[in-house]
């Protein structure tokens, strides 16, 4: 379990994350939705050790983030910023070589060469391991930032908008990988998304944020609601079940 | 390409520069040398051959290091103002160290190239730009800042004819007891190597590195230092050779991509290349006079340049 209790973050006087408290079950796909400007990103990164926080404490399997070497927590937690600013031309196979970093520091033994095979496979991106990230597609090389996360071979895995830039079906396939992640290996899934209906329809929990502060949290199903909703985006929504989803409807 | 055609033609260029001068010396002497010819063999020709190679491949090496931590493919020591900070240390020690030793010089020399650079990360972190074209342009202008004070101070003291030498890459100056320091290079480009997937994981940003538990601002740090000292210790030998760490490292990086430990040994074998090319090129387009190197490949260097900048997007730079 990741615990995060009281987290702050300020810019200046403005405070971005106001005093949050949130934890993520082991083992299911959590999702943070809300309004641009509602502090998710920053949350993220704070757990993720990626930015200092101003107050507050995290925590990971009971143990304060503090207590972790460098090397062991990147081999316990991963995180995937947006990766669409990175031009970098680096081979899939290459690429996902650095996931085995914290534990070969470069040098590939058998075991880091099976498992970045394993996660080459696991994302169905055999095919294409030789070509370099500049000629993928916008959803494959998403799945092959997420096949370096996934040889980096941690518990927990958090994605910054992972479905930044992608057309629907991108998307689907992006989600289905992730929430196979959780369903086929036990990994621990946590996000941001913007589109409600990928949240509805992957997660297991969702957190909403407003403002730099929790304002709903619990089972997708009970979040999923008209009511909450209109309090999280402050405008109407319609939920309806299709095929034993929420979907939610918006758009006028 | 494969490395051992690299190689080969760099031997053969290599066979070429020894045996190209103005003072005849052929392949044929080699085993009958007059005392006059192995005098010029080993204080002018081979010297000169070991400064053209080091200095190819370390200034290669350097942009491509620069590069890889800025995340800025037109980012080099020309573009970053590492020379021009190199060249003004040099003022400083011929003006405030001129008694010292040779040592003492070289240190002022590699401490301006090294603050010199970090000033520009400084720069780099203040100005957040979106566009890459944008950031090679502060440097320039930092350098040229950086020149124009060099400059001032040399006319103040006397100095312009001195440092005009520094100006322009020679290698037409470069005799045994002159170009000894840059031996120096081979063990910083060992070093670099060693470093690579460090240096390539950190070009990935600060998020991406920190994920994989790398210490993001050591590598950063350690690598604009090496950079830095490289820099300077071909600035001081052999000159400024403009757009160098440039083009190379991004015509390797069109063919063999950005992973550091791959591409490291064909940007340094190409590096060598291009110069000894350029080198050639200049010492028989006008024989038996010759055009200094800073010349010619500051001619083929901002040609080839200008075509990378017009063809960026194809090659996704």
């Amino acid at each position: 379990m990741i615990a995060a209790e009281s987290l702050i973050k300020q810019y200046g006087d403005t405070p971005v994350v106001d005093n949050v408290t949130a934890s993520i079950q082991k083992g299911t796909m959590t999702t943070f939705i809300g309004p641009n400007g509602a502090g998710k990103s920053t949350l993220l990164s704070m757990v993720s050790r990626l930015l200092k926080r101003d107050g507050g404490s995290v925590s990971i399997d009971g143990m304060p983030m503090e207590n972790f070497a460098e090397k062991e927590l990147a081999q316990k937690m991963s995180i995937l910023k947006q990766t669409n600013e990175m031009n970098v031309r680096l081979s899939v196979q290459d690429l996902v070589s650095f996931g085995r970093f914290p534990y070969s520091k470069g040098r590939l033994n058998e075991e880091d060469r099976k498992v970045v095979s394993d996660s080459i496979a696991f994302t169905e991106l055999e095919e294409m391991k030789e070509k370099y990230l500049d000629q993928l597609s916008g959803g494959q090389r998403q799945r092959a930032f997420i096949a370096m996360i996934l040889a980096q071979d941690t518990d927990y895995i958090l994605l910054d908008e992972p479905l930044n830039n992608l057309d629907m079906r991108h998307s689907v396939q992006v989600m289905k990988v992730l929430r196979s992640l959780v369903d086929e290996l036990g990994k621990t899934v946590v996000l941001v998304v913007h589109d409600i209906n990928f949240a509805s329809c992957y997660s297991d929990y969702i957190v909403a944020m407003k403002e730099g502060r929790v304002v709903k949290e619990g089972r997708t199903w009970e979040v999923i609601h008209p009511e909450h909703l209109k309090s999280i985006y402050d405008m109407d929504f319609q939920v309806q079940e299709i095929n034993n989803q929420k979907i939610c409807v918006y758009f006028s | 390409m494969r490395l051992r055609y690299v190689i080969l033609l760099l031997c053969a260029l290599s066979f070429a520069s020894l045996f190209v001068g103005v003072s005849s010396l052929s392949l044929f002497d080699l085993g009958q040398m007059t005392e006059e010819q192995k005098q010029i063999f080993w204080s002018s020709r081979f010297p000169r051959l070991v400064a053209i190679v080091m200095a190819g491949a370390g200034m290669a090496i350097a942009g491509l290091v620069m590069q890889q931590l800025t995340q800025n493919k037109f980012v080099s020591p020309t573009t970053a103002g590492t020379m021009d900070a190199a060249r003004l240390g040099i003022l400083v020690s011929m003006i405030g160290f001129a008694g010292a030793s040779s040592l003492v010089r070289i240190s002022v020399a590699v401490s301006f190239a090294v603050a010199g650079t970090f000033i520009f990360m400084f720069i780099l972190e203040r100005v957040k730009v979106k566009d890459k074209i944008f950031i090679p342009l502060v440097g320039l202008m930092f350098g040229n800042i950086l020149g124009s004070i060099t400059t001032f101070f040399a006319y103040r003291y006397d100095l312009i004819q001195n440092m005009s030498a520094w100006l322009q890459g020679n290698f037409a100056t470069v005799i045994s007891g002159q170009y000894e320091l840059l031996w120096l290079v081979i063990p910083i480009v060992a070093f670099t190597y060693l470093y690579a997937d460090r240096i390539t994981v950190a070009g990935m940003g600060e998020s991406f590195a920190k994920n994989v538990g790398l210490s993001y601002r050591t590598v950063i740090n350690l690598g604009l230092v090496l950079t830095a000292v490289m820099t300077s210790l071909i600035v001081l030998t052999v000159g400024m050779i403009p757009f160098l760490g440039l083009i190379v490292p991004n015509i390797v990086s069109i063919f063999r991509g950005d992973h550091m430990r791959k591409n490291l040994p064909y940007t340094a074998l190409f590096g060598a290349v291009f110069v000894l090319i350029c080198d050639l090129f200049g010492r028989t387009i006008i024989y038996p006079y010759e055009i200094p190197i800073g010349l010619t490949v500051g001619v083929i260097g901002s040609g080839l340049f200008l075509y990378l900048l017009l063809r960026r997007h194809r090659y996704g730079l």
